[in-house]
């Protein structure tokens, strides 16, 4: 407990059901819903709430989106940003709350995101890199690039796509012991995955996130009153950030990514190692994204985490549970919400109140948010009390 | 494929006013990068600041058009419905023989052939309106017509 950020904890956790597509939901409504879940469930009046921390509003509120947030939830926060870190917003927001506390400048921070998600979704023209350089080849869209770095990582160190498989049929088994995942009741084996047609090769279908609507909030506060709260309080143990490119062709390397400095950082800063995790809460975009979060948190060598994955039994009620709420590729991604699934499931495990899927004495978790193609990285080590 | 490519109308590049040089340069059957004059490194995609030496003193050279395949994907569902009639087609990173890394097309050889380190080479090619960088298997050393 003697860095920084120990002195904060979070306390209050929402969530909304993934739901396949919304019919005239606002996104501001749905984070409103889901940031008053959280502070429910943090034992908070609304007024004790002094920051704030939401995702950018594609295609809604373009600029002033904290003032809009606040006014829409009458709130006055001391401090309010923008976290643009893709599926790394969530746990980046976590860290930058716990550094507002730290420096005085806040008491009780909520941090959300929440997406809508229509039907018939307009397509808009706009102007950046990826659009000029990746867009005219054909390249659109995020499956592509994953699929790139999964066929680098087969062609480098033989990897299989059954070792990939295992990854995707592991977060389907753990979907089905929570009734909120989009695949509860749909189990997949390694098979299933394999049978499952090609969208980009070497990806198949059920390696890719299944996109939906849905909002995860938490609310972070300083140590000191989270004791006089409800909940066992979670506590931010350490955190590591980095950022290292946005379009896959600009990657300083397709086998390794930034996550593994942020999680060195997180781990030092902690004085914990990968080892000591009870519970890995790793995002899962793609298959590989785990494959390769597996390998830069040393849990096993580099490109050696087919065998990793073979040895270890990744259930909630095995040796090594990862996302035991399904991760995003069992539990669905609801947009850059699905960064912050993995937070909230931490605090459930650490609170020990995640039911049925509950793992034993689960006391120190691992979480890891990803955005873009391996480029924005945020690593957080939570630990109970 | 190139009859397939001619007639596609798929979401073409939106210049600027720095990176126009290049796409220009395209349109002319001329592949040229940036190139700073500062730290002599070759800088892609075209940008105002060089990104290792953060220099302005960018200069456009011509570039060889050789290269190797860093990774590839074939794509059996487009994320963008205009290329569908394509598909399955075959995308790569290229590591350019002058350093930087481009993301392109693969024509002239069958996706099922592709594979990571294979040497390509610069194979302009009519997509829809327009001319694009695209890339082949560099199996032959005379260039022969592929049209």
């Amino acid at each position: 407990m003697m860095n920084a950020f120990a002195k904060a904890a979070i306390v209050g956790v929402g969530e909304l059901k993934p739901t396949r597509t919304t019919n005239g939901a606002t996104t501001l409504g749905m984070i409103a819903e889901v940031v008053k879940r959280a502070v429910e469930d943090a034992g908070l009046e609304k007024d004790a709430i002094d920051g704030l921390l939401v995702g950018p509003q594609v295609g809604e509120t373009p600029q002033h989106v904290p003032a809009t947030v606040a006014e829409y939830l009458g709130l006055q926060p001391k401090m309010s940003n923008v976290v643009d870190l893709g599926g790394a917003s969530g746990a980046g927001m976590v860290w930058r709350a716990a550094a507002a506390i730290a420096a005085g400048m806040c008491e009780a921070v909520v941090c959300v995101l929440a997406n809508t998600r229509e039907a018939e979704a307009p397509r808009s023209p706009n102007r950046n890199p990826i659009r000029e350089f990746d867009v005219p080849f054909g390249a659109s869209g995020a499956n592509i690039p994953y699929a790139m770095l999964m066929q680098r990582h087969m062609a480098e160190f033989g990897s299989t796509p059954r070792q990939f498989a295992q990854i995707a049929a592991w977060a389907r088994h753990n979907a089905q012991h929570n009734p909120d995942a989009i695949f509860y009741g749909k189990p997949a084996t390694v098979d299933d995955v394999l049978a499952s047609p090609f969208v980009t090769s070497p990806l198949h279908l059920f390696e890719i996130v299944m996109p939906v609507a849905g909002g995860e909030a938490v609310v972070v506060t300083s140590a000191q009153r989270a004791r006089t709260l409800r909940h066992r309080p979670v506590h931010l143990l350490g955190a590591g950030e980095k950022i290292t490119h946005r379009a896959l062709s600009q990657a300083p390397s397709l086998t390794t990514g930034p996550l593994k400095p942020s999680m060195m950082q997180a781990f030092s800063q902690a004085g914990v190692k990968a080892d000591d995790m009870h519970l890995l809460s790793l995002y899962d975009c793609y298959t590989v994204m785990t494959a390769i979060t597996l390998e830069d948190a040393g849990l096993c060598r580099p490109g050696q985490f087919g065998r990793w994955v073979e040895e270890h039994s990744l259930g909630f009620d095995g040796d090594r549970p990862l996302n035991t709420h399904g991760g995003q590729l069992g539990f669905g991604q609801p947009d850059l919400a699905g960064g912050m699934t993995h937070i909230v499931e931490a605090v459930r495990q650490l609170r020990h109140t995640a039911g049925a899927r509950q793992i034993a004495n689960a006391n120190l978790a691992l979480v890891t948010g990803n955005g873009a193609t391996m480029s924005e990285a945020t690593a957080l080590i939570l630990g109970g009390a | 494929m190139y009859e397939l490519l001619k007639d596609l109308r798929v979401p073409g590049p939106i210049p600027t006013a720095i990176t126009r040089p290049f796409w220009t340069g395209v349109q002319e059957n001329r592949f040229q990068l940036q190139f700073c004059n500062c730290c002599e490194k070759w800088v892609f995609y075209p940008r105002a600041l060089c990104p290792h030496c953060w220099s302005d003193r960018l200069s456009w050279r011509e570039a060889s058009g050789i290269g190797r395949i860093k990774t590839f994907t074939v794509v059996h569902k487009p994320g963008h419905p205009a290329w569908t009639p394509m598909a399955p087609y075959a995308l790569a990173l290229i590591e350019l023989k002058e350093g930087p890394t481009m993301l392109s097309l693969l024509v002239g050889v069958d996706p099922d052939q592709v594979m990571v380190g294979m040497p390509v080479k610069l194979h302009m090619t009519r997509v829809g309106e327009l001319i694009l960088p695209c890339f082949e298997p560099d199996r032959v050393p005379t260039g022969e017509s592929h049209e």
